[in-house]
């Protein structure tokens, strides 16, 4: 991890000596702490509707952040121009947020370690192997069923090349790969109306990840197999039930109802609903949560944070109990904690927040089909799209894409969409019986808070919630 | 080609028209843009965060006969410029012909010839205690409205000034400035260990027109208040009042159904409705990029088509989809100036200033006239399908029992399905204000689902 071996380096021929005197200029009105982010992201777009090429498009995005921290205070500058002249202009206005002494670099820049989770191939791969892989799902997609009448198939890869210098002596570098891979049906009875189903996979890897078990051929049949799921759909139950959610994906629960308000920035400001109750029972016995930034090609994996901390492996819940929160460095610094590894950020344009990133709940020890069969009653969520939540009150919501009604414990009829609305600190209060069968998503989400959007990853295994509140269809 | 810029942005815009022709291209679009941003946050009365920054970047589209390729770029440098051209063709090389490919009708291009009033130079020189007073003005008036209200998530204070330049190879060059400020603030409630919060903001063009700090701050401390004590209701069908922070959310479902997209792929719940009532006689929808100061004007679209006004509903019947060049062609219809592009890539559709025009009755008229229902605040979440145009999402608001505003209602979801909700709207009211770029009167909508216990 020495500067030598960072692509910053390499292309703009940056020295130890400069990252230093630039972190100097930064702290020339005092403050506790400073950081240089350096960002250079290479991103290609490309897809495919009506089995034609939509979009193709490549894109180079360059530029640095300049971080000071004087107490509570941030004082943030960035620039799109990497001259050592306009990066030094960048120091100097971030410095403005701060007086009085300053803290200084003693040491000198040492390179600091980080994980090695993924590896970014030699060669970009060729324009016309990406379009293969869009060909492939398309064709699958289509031929798939007759019903199907249009398909759009979509893949992002990108490389991101980031170099981090800190005014406590941290020096660390990465590449960052990163590819998804989506497939969108639409499908009809004739004459009938429109159902659209989904599907996509992808994580910390280059191209090849879709060479396996994620193939384009895989995620264009579940696509289809939603729409066509959907096409025979009677309209969700409303009001207060027994909800079963489904492995892997559905996992957007934690993220909602627990995730957000255990990032320490919320806590810290006392506008958290988990504020001030660490050691307490916020879940059943039978839910432990943990965030792991640290798992080999996830999408929410990173071998340093966005501020040069390794990521780590935190226990959030505990057999129920609140156990911990996720840091960035200032809040760890303000909350006398340490840093979790959780300090992210969009882009170059934007200081890091306490940010999630593969966020999962660990295995129980009933039998997915034990937990169907318990249910006389209530309905089963195997996917869903989105979700969101209100900090302070707690209450989120997120949106089932494929459910099913659970009569006698047996899925019966599928329904179609429904939101689920539940209360942080007490919805995990009614989980009642936790699958054997932890898995996470495919790789395909993006979390976003205070306008910045960051690749997470989300997990569970099939779990009972004896009541949520679901809301119906029209 | 042979450009006039008038302006650097221009110059690069100009560049990379020339660069793709000269390499062979039959045609090319480009776009490049420079913005710098402001944002203070005061919270409990010190600077929490302070930013102050700038970035540009520029993007190009070459188009080979029928075979298209975009790139996008930070690094402006001459070799920067060549290397994102080539990117752009090495795309198009390996791209599909596209029947419908191609560049605006020549006769579409140009620019209103008013003043829009987009950009105030006066605002930038607001210095920059001034403007961190704002901010802490607005938290001290939320914090100081109640002692009830227990914290504040911050106020903030953002000035943005932009300008982009737009080329094609048709001859087609313009660039534009715009600028504006915003101040919001969240506030949180406390009462019996529970909280509650809840924000209000304002955008303006200048600093005359922004909403006090003081004003902003008591609205966002009396909204978070109101919030206090909320319970979650039975599960019951009942009218839903949506006030206009929430309608706005409606017209946006509205716009996303009737762009040139979803209406080509039948992706839209009013794929075959053109022509056809959608909504009660009342129910006008415009989209205006023309109208000066404005949020969501601009001289021209992303295409460089001349911005203009569609009514997309007249009195309850959908008279227009929103369109851009591509679309239009795909559908045999002309397109309506609804480009927008980030740098590169294919247009997207988008809007000017989305507006629903007023009605009759004042909102608490409205009320009045229900005798159980829900009057919505807040949603979250976005179960939204606009395929089939289902709809489900997460609540908060105030009951309405026997025409008042009786008490908070948290923690329940919304649904019903998107054509019937706007079939079945029964009154509009007549406190529209144009805020954002999307603005709405409250919306009272015959019958939903509200799901609670």
């Amino acid at each position: 991890m020495s500067l030598a071996g960072s692509w910053f380096a390499h292309r703009f021929g940056f020295t130890t000596r400069e990252l230093e005197s630039w972190l100097a200029e930064a702290l020339v009105s005092g403050g506790d702490y400073a950081d240089l982010y350096f960002e250079c992201v290479e991103r290609t777009s490309l897809s495919l509707e009506d089995s034609l090429v939509k979009t193709a498009s490549q894109g180079l995005s360059l530029g640095a952040g300049v971080r000071v921290l004087a107490g509570e205070r941030t004082g943030y500058a960035y620039t799109s121009d990497l001259t050592p002249a306009r990066i030094r202009e960048a120091a100097r206005t971030a410095a403005c947020i701060a007086s009085g002494p300053a803290a200084m670099l003693e040491a000198g820049l040492a390179p600091a370690p980080g994980h090695s989770l993924y590896e970014i191939a030699p060669e970009p791969p060729a324009l016309a192997d990406r379009l293969a892989l869009l060909r492939r799902a398309d064709e699958t997609a289509r031929s798939a069923d007759s019903r199907v009448f249009q398909v759009i198939a979509s893949l992002l890869d990108s490389v991101s090349h980031v170099l981090i210098a800190t005014s406590d002596g941290r020096l660390a570098h990465d590449s960052q790969p990163m590819a998804r891979l989506n497939v969108t049906a639409l499908a009809r009875h004739p004459g009938g109306p429109p159902q659209r189903g989904s599907s996509g996979g992808g994580g910390r890897a280059g191209i090849t990840l879709f060479e396996g078990a994620r193939s384009p051929e895989a995620f264009a049949r579940e696509a289809v197999r939603q729409a066509l799921v959907l096409l025979d759909a009677a309209p969700a139950p409303a009001g207060e039930m027994t909800v079963v959610l489904g492995p892997g994906w559905p996992g957007i629960l934690l993220h909602e109802a627990v995730g957000h308000g255990l990032e320490a920035d919320f806590n810290r400001k006392q506008v958290s609903a988990f504020a001030g109750r660490l050691g307490e029972r916020v879940a059943s016995p039978l839910v432990t949560v943990v965030d792991d930034g640290a798992l080999p090609f996830r999408r929410g994996s990173l071998n340093i944070d966005d501020e040069g901390q390794p990521t780590q492996r935190t226990v959030l819940i505990e057999n129920g109990i609140l156990r911990g929160y996720l840091h960035d460095r200032l809040s760890a610094r303000l909350l006398k904690s340490a840093s979790t590894g959780n300090g992210r950020r969009e882009s170059f344009r934007h200081a890091p927040l306490p940010r999630m990133t593969n966020t999962f709940m660990l295995s129980g020890e009933s039998t997915p089909e034990e937990i169907i069969r318990s249910v006389p009653n209530g309905i089963y969520c195997a996917n869903f799209g989105s979700g969101q939540v209100d900090i302070t009150s707690g209450n989120f919501v997120f949106c089932s894409t494929e459910c099913y009604k659970i009569e006698e414990g047996r899925l019966t009829r599928p329904l179609r969409g429904a939101s689920l609305i539940g209360n942080g600190p007490e919805a995990l209060r009614h989980v009642s019986m936790a699958g054997n069968d932890l898995e996470l998503d495919q790789g395909v989400g993006i979390c976003s808070k205070q306008g910045q959007n960051v690749p997470v990853g989300v997990g569970i295994p099939t779990l009972k919630l004896d009541r949520m509140t679901v809301g119906g269809g029209a | 080609m042979s450009f006039q810029p008038a302006h650097p942005l221009e110059e690069i815009a100009a560049r990379l028209v020339n660069l793709a022709i000269g390499k062979g291209a039959s045609g090319a679009e480009t776009a490049a843009a420079e913005g710098s941003e402001f944002v203070c946050r005061v919270r409990l009365g010190e600077v929490e965060h302070l930013q102050d920054a700038g970035s540009r970047a520029a993007g190009v589209r070459v188009l080979r006969g029928l075979r298209a390729g975009s790139a996008t770029t930070s690094d402006l440098s001459e070799a920067g410029l060549r290397r994102a051209v080539e990117q752009a063709f090495e795309l198009a090389n390996i791209s599909t012909e596209d029947p419908h490919a191609g560049l605006p009708d020549p006769a579409t291009l140009g620019v209103v010839d008013h003043d829009l009033m987009l950009h105030h130079p006066a605002l930038a020189g607001l210095p920059a205690p001034a403007r961190i007073d704002l901010a802490r003005r607005a938290e001290e008036s939320a914090l100081s409205t109640d002692p009830r209200i227990a914290t504040s998530n911050g106020a903030t204070f953002s000035l943005h000034t932009g300008r982009r330049a737009l080329g094609n190879s048709q001859g087609f060059l313009h660039s534009y400035s715009s600028s504006s400020c915003s101040l919001s603030v969240t506030a949180v409630a406390s009462q019996d260990g529970l909280r509650q919060r809840d924000w209000w903001g304002h955008s303006a063009r200048t600093l005359d027109a922004l909403e006090s700090p003081e004003f902003i701050g008591r609205k966002a401390a009396g909204r978070a208040l109101r919030r206090l004590g909320a319970r979650k209701p039975a599960t019951v069908r009942v009218p839903v009042l949506f006030d206009p922070r929430c309608a706005r959310t409606l017209l946006g479902h509205l716009f996303s159904a009737v762009t040139g997209e979803a209406v080509w792929r039948q992706a839209t719940f009013l794929r075959d409705r053109l022509g056809q009532r959608i909504a009660p006689p009342g129910f006008t929808l415009t989209d205006d990029a023309t109208t000066p100061a404005r949020f969501g004007s601009s001289p021209c679209d992303d295409e460089g088509v001349q911005s203009r006004r569609t009514v997309v509903v007249e009195d309850g019947i959908l008279a227009s989809w929103l369109l851009h060049s591509y679309s239009a062609r795909r559908l045999g219809l002309a397109t309506t100036g609804n480009a927008a592009r980030s740098l590169a890539g294919p247009p997207a559709t988008g809007h000017g200033c989305l507006w629903l025009a007023a009605g009759p009755d004042a909102p608490q008229a409205i009320i009045a006239s229900v005798r159980q229902g829900l009057y919505v605040t807040e949603l979250i979440g976005s179960g939204v399908n606009i395929v089939n145009g289902d709809y489900s999402r997460g609540a908060a608001g105030i009951w309405i029992d026997h025409g008042e505003l009786a008490y908070p209602v948290q923690e329940v979801t919304i649904s019903g399905s998107l054509p019937r909700m706007f079939a079945s709207i029964e009154a509009i009211g007549g406190d529209l204000e144009f805020r954002s770029s999307v603005a709405a009167p409250s919306i009272l909508v015959g019958e939903m689902t509200v799901s609670g216990t």
